[in-house]
């Protein structure tokens, strides 16, 4: 009853057209609770796709990227060399290549001494080929420090059976995906056989299976010790093909990766490079996400455009009687500005709860079977900033969709209409 | 003589739509405190137009507006908007209420816009404005279900809920019934009495009688 007296015209205007008023109101709802549920949906996405990526990436990777370099050849040696001919060699092969890095200890140890390098975890890794009755598996063996591997990736929480310290304990050990336990039919204490592409073979007990929940680690892959692999391989104890790091922040990442290459002459990734993919995908679904509830606010804006506006042709002459009992422009405004934010704010407040109630709904949703990945329900993220981005724009566009009503109704002559 | 509460000097007005046309010629007059003033004529000549400058809602002409000693011409949508608020109380022809509120509430609205009374003191002002023009009864109805009769005088009362210096009307009884033409002459009747300025636009004799002064309009200029 106390409201300033503009706000009770605001009042008794919503009011006396209640149907009007809702609908406008379930426009911004729906616009608002699209856009919530839309980009908790999203984001969901991204972040377990980003954690599937991270869970299965070091966050620098330095290995030997054989580049052999053909500018010159043993061509030379032979013909000689001589202006007067040319020597032409198509599809030039290396005489020989070697995969591993030089002085690896050296590096290891060195790489120990940066404060920012949380973990060094060497590796060679090798191609092996598992007998299935008459059939082969390829499958990618990793032959790791084992207590390395499980601080950088934390295989520990990711085993089904047995324990990664157990590759230590056993001789000959082997970790095994789930999938491709189930595949060889093969359980914790079993025996597998392996042969390498040079056909040395190999015996491997089963000591524990691990699942991350995405096919290529659970299903094409193996962790033997590093000691095993270099045996099995016919190579010393100094052979290490990549050295992988954790950082303390991995947002150092690229920056590191560079300099450890400049500083020890091989490549060395960073992981948002190896995984730009899945950052465009990222950068897509935002993309996506942001015109999709740009357009549905847009319609909304539209809507209530349109109702104030034909708001305002019949309140003509309410508008002349006010200016006439010496309400000035600015009250008019204000007046019909109110009506429109009114009608933006509990819309959008409304949306907020229903984009709440759907993402909600949606995250008890069970994901469907798939072959690939591994997750129970869809993914949500229930962030707060997404609510305070949606009752800004809720109340941005909604007060520029009323904003050029409020002003054409500031502007009515009043004479015209009382003349009548 | 009484102070002057309302001076108008060489009024001129013009209509450029759909053809120009010169309405208002070179209209002065000047209205003094406590006044009764009729303005008559036949239908066209200007009246409602001369009417509509003087209470400041047409800004559109030529010559000077001086109001309870105020020049009005030339100043801004927003001060003229308070200075009606404050000063000026118009009956319109047709009885324009806010058909959303209560025969209440459309009186108690310029007061609340004023802001000099509270709520509560701006209620029971209005309560007192409409048993004056013997509305009270119908004071918590919708405006929109009174009678033609019943909503003039709740008119009447919003006119006067400001104590405003002059009050001005349009042939306010130009749609009604002989009874409540009656009716309305008695309020102003007694309007009169209490010593208020009043402006009117009529074509009733018998109430033109009872002015202090009649102004015969022709061809947009004031002949007596
Ligand atoms: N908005 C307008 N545009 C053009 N001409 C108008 C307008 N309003 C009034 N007129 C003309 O001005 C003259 C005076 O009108 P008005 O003041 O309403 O006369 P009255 O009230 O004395 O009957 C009339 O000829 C009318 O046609
Ligand atoms: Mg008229």
């Amino acid at each position: 009853m106390m409201l300033p007296v503009n706000f009770k015209i605001v009042r008794a205007h919503l009011l006396s057209r209640k149907r009007q008023t809702i609908i406008a109101m379930l426009g911004v709802t729906f616009g608002i609770g699209m856009f919530i549920l839309m980009m908790s949906f999203m984001k969901g996405m991204n972040d377990f796709f980003e954690n599937i990526m991270l869970s299965v990436t070091p966050d620098i990777r330095i290995y030997n990227d054989y580049k052999t370099d053909y500018s010159f050849s043993v061509a030379q040696q032979y013909f000689g060399e001589s202006p007067q001919s040319w020597i032409v060699i198509r599809h030039p092969r290396p005489k020989q290549i070697t995969l591993n890095l030089k002085n690896a200890p050296g590096i290891i140890s060195d790489l120990h001494k940066f404060n920012e390098i949380q973990v060094v975890s060497p590796l060679v890794s090798a191609q092996l080929l598992f007998n299935y009755g008459p059939v082969q598996l390829g499958i990618v063996v990793d032959g790791v420090d084992i207590r390395e591997e499980d601080r950088l990736f934390g295989l520990s929480d990711k085993m089904n059976g047995g324990r990664p310290e157990n590759l230590l304990t056993t001789n000959n050990g082997i970790l095994l995906g789930y999938k491709l336990a189930n595949k060889l039919n093969v359980n914790i204490g079993d025996m597998v056989t392996a042969i390498t592409p040079s056909g040395v073979q190999s015996r491997f007990r089963v000591v524990g299976t691990y699942k991350f929940g995405i096919s290529i680690m659970d299903e094409y892959k193996a962790y033997i010790s590093l000691a095993s692999m270099q045996q099995l391989l016919g190579k010393n104890r100094d052979y290490i093909t990549d050295i992988r790091l954790k950082l303390k922040d991995m947002k150092n990442a690229a920056a590191l990766a560079s300099s450890l290459a400049r500083k020890y002459r091989y490549k060395a990734e960073d992981w948002e490079t190896v995984n730009a993919s899945v950052k465009a995908g990222n950068l897509i679904r935002d993309t996506f996400t942001y015109v999709l509830s740009f357009t549905l606010l847009l319609i909304a804006g539209f809507g209530i455009y349109n109702i104030m506006n034909m708001v305002i042709m019949g309140k003509m002459k309410d508008i002349a009687i006010l200016k006439a009992e010496g309400f000035a422009k600015k009250d008019i405004v204000q007046i019909f500005l109110s009506q429109s934010l009114c009608i933006g704010l509990v819309g959008a407040v409304a949306g907020l709860l229903l984009g709440f109630l759907l993402s909600y709904a949606l995250s008890l949703v069970s994901w469907p079977e798939d072959e690939w990945i591994v997750i129970k329900h869809f993914p949500v993220n229930f962030n707060s900033l997404y609510y305070v981005v949606g009752l800004i724009f809720g109340l941005l566009t909604t007060a520029l969709a009323g904003l050029l009503p409020a002003l054409k109704a500031s502007r009515v002559d009043p004479v015209a209409i009382l003349r009548g | 003589m009484a102070q002057a509460v309302l001076t108008a000097e060489k009024l001129n007005k013009y209509f450029y739509d759909p053809a120009m046309i010169h309405v208002l010629h070179d209209v002065s007059l000047s209205v003094c405190e406590g006044e009764f003033v009729c303005i008559m004529g036949k239908s066209g000549c200007g009246k409602s137009t001369l009417l509509y400058l003087l209470s400041t809602l047409d800004t559109a002409y030529e010559g000077a507006l001086y109001i309870n000693g105020i020049r009005v011409t030339g100043l801004d949508e927003n001060d003229l908007a308070h200075f009606r608020n404050k000063h000026i109380g118009f009956v319109f022809q047709f009885h324009f209420l806010l058909p959303e509120f209560t025969a209440l509430e459309n009186v108690m609205l310029p007061a609340l816009k004023l802001g000099k009374l509270n709520p509560k003191e701006a209620e029971e002002y209005a309560i007192e404005k409409l048993r004056q023009m013997d509305m009270h009864e119908h004071a918590r109805k919708l405006s929109g279900k009174l009678s033609g009769g019943q909503q003039q005088r709740v008119a009447i009362a919003r006119a006067l809920i400001n104590d405003p210096k002059i009050i001005m009307a349009d042939e306010p009884t130009g749609n009604l019934d002989s009874t409540n033409t009656a009716i309305i002459f008695n309020i102003f009747d007694q309007l009169v009495k209490e010593g208020n300025t009043i402006i009117t636009v009529t074509h009733d004799h018998d109430f033109a009688a009872k002015s202090n002064r009649i102004l015969e309009m022709a061809d947009g200029q004031i002949k007596s």
